[in-house]
């Protein structure tokens, strides 16, 4: 970190290349006035730090740290490094509880576990604020389990999106306890890539030393790996895939890494990053390098969208890879972890049924297939979609998923415990 | 998870597990869980005979670069102690960009895809150090490498996979349509290879039985036949097919549902040991065998593939428990019973 002083004010920068005898600092804020007679720099030999307290629930940050809501600096003996450190494994604790975000398609078949990361993978124009948007209206621990709060960590993103989440926090009546980390798309790129760090700070203060359970969205990833491309090309970095740097996965883990539990603490940190898919395209770096350090993904689909099916998830390729220790007997129903897989199974082979269909017509299908695209149909528009405000409990979501999925034979059922199906089947 | 499977499971002495940039919270499982599972051969907590070099994603790159050396070496170390180790590599994919990203820094010249262009000779030095060996004092013990690649979008054809398929004899490919329909393991039959049948074949005839390895080719024929015929179906739909031909669709999925599947949170299934996969086979073939009989005496299809004995077969895995006795007997006969009578019927049509 640097301080600047330039006419009586101070300014921030970061080092950000070291060469022989030069250092190259850039600066957070912008450069105007700045000229090489009347400034002085000071190297503080530290990281970024912010002070936190509990205080911070329901305040407004710049990207680094700096309240932005008038509402004075924030007081507090703690201070901590923005940049953290990893977590060892033996210090973690797995995560078993989940977290229920009342929307039907996450609750029963990606369900979000506390300490998770499950990013969402969206294009532009999909509506993946208005999910994160409900999710943070919605979700809920279980009564007596502590504390629950979130962080927002905005980067690069418009003002009308942000705008839009403060008035939804607002409205729901949700917004004290939100801390909110904003770097929007006309603020400075060395800003952004600590506009994450210091919300994950603020997620782990409130997590480890006030023991609450935190869920922090980050929106827009995929600005912010424009951002440290960006300034890989200006340090003159060999590129790598796309011309995004070398180290991105190491420094998207570096983040993404940031979510569990340890022990000696109750609270957690669970993390939804929203990333915008260039062109739909999950084989892109971002998305790709992404999903290798979270825990599975929510995939949105611009098909389904433009059949008017809000949330348009596209279950066959989402996937939350810790929902099978967090549902079943002792946490959700019983029966849960063999519906999620039959409806799988079975959703899979509508989309070879609809195939099929689109070259014989439907008229020339088997009864069985017939079958199986009312299956389909009746699954997208009673299961998947539901309105912004309907909350639907795990409960309620599992009975929809009976009614629907009684539309198939009784054998067709391979993937669900017989016992079960006795119980549940309808008809 | 396969991995993970394969960690519990798989009858080694030792099992080095390398998370190379995995993922913190898979760690802690496999830290909760191992201490929790029992080892079937010695009965000691399988956290006993397991090592696990732990390099989440988001440590030092350096670190992940070493991390496959410092396991393969330990797993070296046992060999010579005259133990079977095995070594998970999870996954060599990360490992392969630990090397690019270090490569970057140092400003060296990449080749395919921003690799360095010793990528292939430093992938062939660790695969290579899998081997079977005798040891100073006279026993025989070994290292086996089983390495994960998670190619970027599911593309075999980047540089990591094809210059790993140089080096090693066999190779399980997981496949994403499976993996989406919930079909685990989501191991590719297709596109999976073992080079080491024929050596294994006078083994598997003397530890499980005469006729496994052409039971293996049998079915192996039909779903080979299957996936050609289901080419035909996303043309013109099943129906137009032959009895004869529907009969192999059938039977691939009983192969597929009733065998290649496995539900690693089901007691029975979890495990199968390699007798009851062989009359898991047999079972199969049997029904195959016989069923193909009585489509040629105008039995229709979808008798057969309605009939309880169909479900019964697909569900065998897991009501037949391990110890199986003779339910399996008694399943054959149910198939012979099933099938004369039902020739019989509609021969006197």
């Amino acid at each position: 970190m640097v301080e600047i002083k330039v006419q009586g004010k101070t300014k921030h920068g970061k080092v950000v290349q070291l060469n022989n005898h030069i250092a190259v600092v850039q600066v957070f804020e912008n450069t105007s006035g700045m000229s090489v007679n009347d400034i002085s720099i000071k190297f503080t030999g530290k990281p970024l730090e912010i002070k936190l307290s509990r205080e911070i629930l329901g305040r407004m940050f710049n990207g680094i740290g700096q309240p932005i809501d008038g509402g004075g600096p924030v007081f507090s003996g703690v201070k901590l490094d923005v940049n953290g450190s990893p977590i060892n494994p033996v210090a973690r604790r797995y995560p078993r509880n989940y977290i229920q975000t009342g929307i039907s398609a996450i609750d029963t078949l990606t369900t979000l576990i506390r300490g998770q990361k499950l990013p969402i993978f969206s294009g532009n124009g999909l509506p993946h604020n208005e999910i994160a948007a409900q999710i943070v209206k919605q979700a809920k621990v279980a009564e007596g389990e502590g504390e629950f709060a979130v962080v927002f960590a905005a980067m690069g993103i418009k003002h009308d999106d942000a705008h839009y989440f403060i008035k939804t926090f607002q409205d729901a009546g949700v917004l004290d306890k939100v801390v909110m980390f904003m770097n929007l798309a006309d603020d400075p790129v060395v800003e952004r890539i600590v506009t994450p760090r210091c919300a994950l700070t603020a997620a782990e203060y409130l997590a480890f030393y006030e023991n609450m359970h935190i869920l922090v969205i980050m929106t827009d990833i995929t600005s912010y790996c424009e951002a440290l491309r960006e300034i890989s090309a200006a340090r003159e970095e060999v590129p790598g895939r796309k011309g995004y740097p070398g180290y991105l996965y190491s420094d998207l883990a570096s983040l993404y890494e940031r979510a569990g539990m340890v022990e000696g603490s109750k609270g957690s940190i669970t993390q939804i990053p929203i990333l915008t898919m260039p062109n739909d395209d999950i084989t892109h770096p971002i998305p790709d390098l992404t999903g290798y350090i979270t825990e599975g993904q929510i995939v949105l689909s611009r098909e389904i969208y433009q059949r008017n099916i809000y949330p348009p998830i596209n279950i066959l390729p989402s996937l939350s890879r810790l929902m099978k220790d967090g549902i079943g007997k002792g946490y959700t129903r019983e029966d849960h972890p063999d519906v999620a897989n039959q409806l799988f199974s079975s959703y899979s082979r509508v989309q070879e049924v609809k195939a099929l269909s689109q070259v014989i017509g439907e008229d020339e299908l088997s009864e069985l297939d017939k079958k199986y695209l009312e299956f389909g149909n009746t699954f997208e528009y009673s299961f998947l979609k539901q309105g912004f405000d309907e909350e639907r409990d795990i409960n309620r979501s599992l009975e929809i998923a009976w009614d629907i999925l009684s539309i198939l034979p009784k054998n067709e059922l391979d993937r669900i415990n017989p016992k079960f199906v006795d119980e549940f089947y309808r008809g | 998870m396969t991995q993970h499977q394969l960690a519990k499971w798989s009858d080694a002495d030792i099992i080095v597990y390398i998370g190379c940039g995995e993922r913190g919270n898979e760690m802690t499982e496999v830290l909760e869980d191992f201490p929790k599972l029992i080892d079937p051969s010695s009965n000691l907590p399988l956290m006993n005979r397991t090592i696990l070099i732990a390099n989440t994603s988001n440590m030092p790159v350096a670190a992940r670069e070493a991390s496959i050396y410092t396991g393969i070496t330990i797993a070296e170390y046992f060999r010579d102690m005259g133990y079977n180790v095995a070594v998970m590599a999870d996954s060599t994919s990360r490992w392969a960009e630990a090397l690019r990203e270090i490569s970057g820094r140092l400003e060296e010249m990449p080749a395919e895809e921003g690799y360095p262009a010793y990528l292939p000779s430093r992938l062939a030095e660790f695969y290579e150090r899998a081997g079977y060996v005798k040891t100073l004092n006279d026993k025989e013990a070994s290292v086996t490498i089983i390495g994960a690649v998670s190619p970027a979008g599911g593309d075999f054809s980047e540089p990591v996979t094809q210059n790993t398929k140089r080096f090693v004899s066999a190779f399980l490919g997981l496949d994403r349509k499976l993996a989406y329909s919930r079909h685990y393991p989501a191991i590719n039959w297709l596109s999976s290879y073992s080079g080491y049948i024929t050596q294994l074949e006078d083994w598997y005839k003397q530890n499980v039985a005469e006729d496994m390895i052409f039971l293996r080719g049998e079915m192996m024929k039909i779903l080979q036949e299957e996936s050609k015929l289901q080419e035909t179906v996303k043309l013109v739909g099943e129906d137009v097919l032959p009895d004869q031909q529907r009969l192999i669709l059938e039977i691939a999925r009983l192969l597929k549902v009733g065998y290649l599947q496995q539900n690693a949170y089901h007691k029975e299934d979890t495990f199968v040991p390699l007798n009851k996969q062989y009359l898991m086979l047999k079972v199969i073939d049997n029904f195959y065998k016989l069923a193909k009989e009585a489509v040629k005496v105008g039995v229709p299809i979808s008798v057969i593939k309605t009939s309880d004995l169909f479900y019964k077969i697909i569900k065998m895995k897991y009501e037949i428990p391990s110890d199986f006795g003779r339910s399996f007997d008694e399943l054959m006969n149910d198939i012979s019973e099933y099938f004369s009578n039902l020739i019989r019927e509609y021969e006197g049509d």
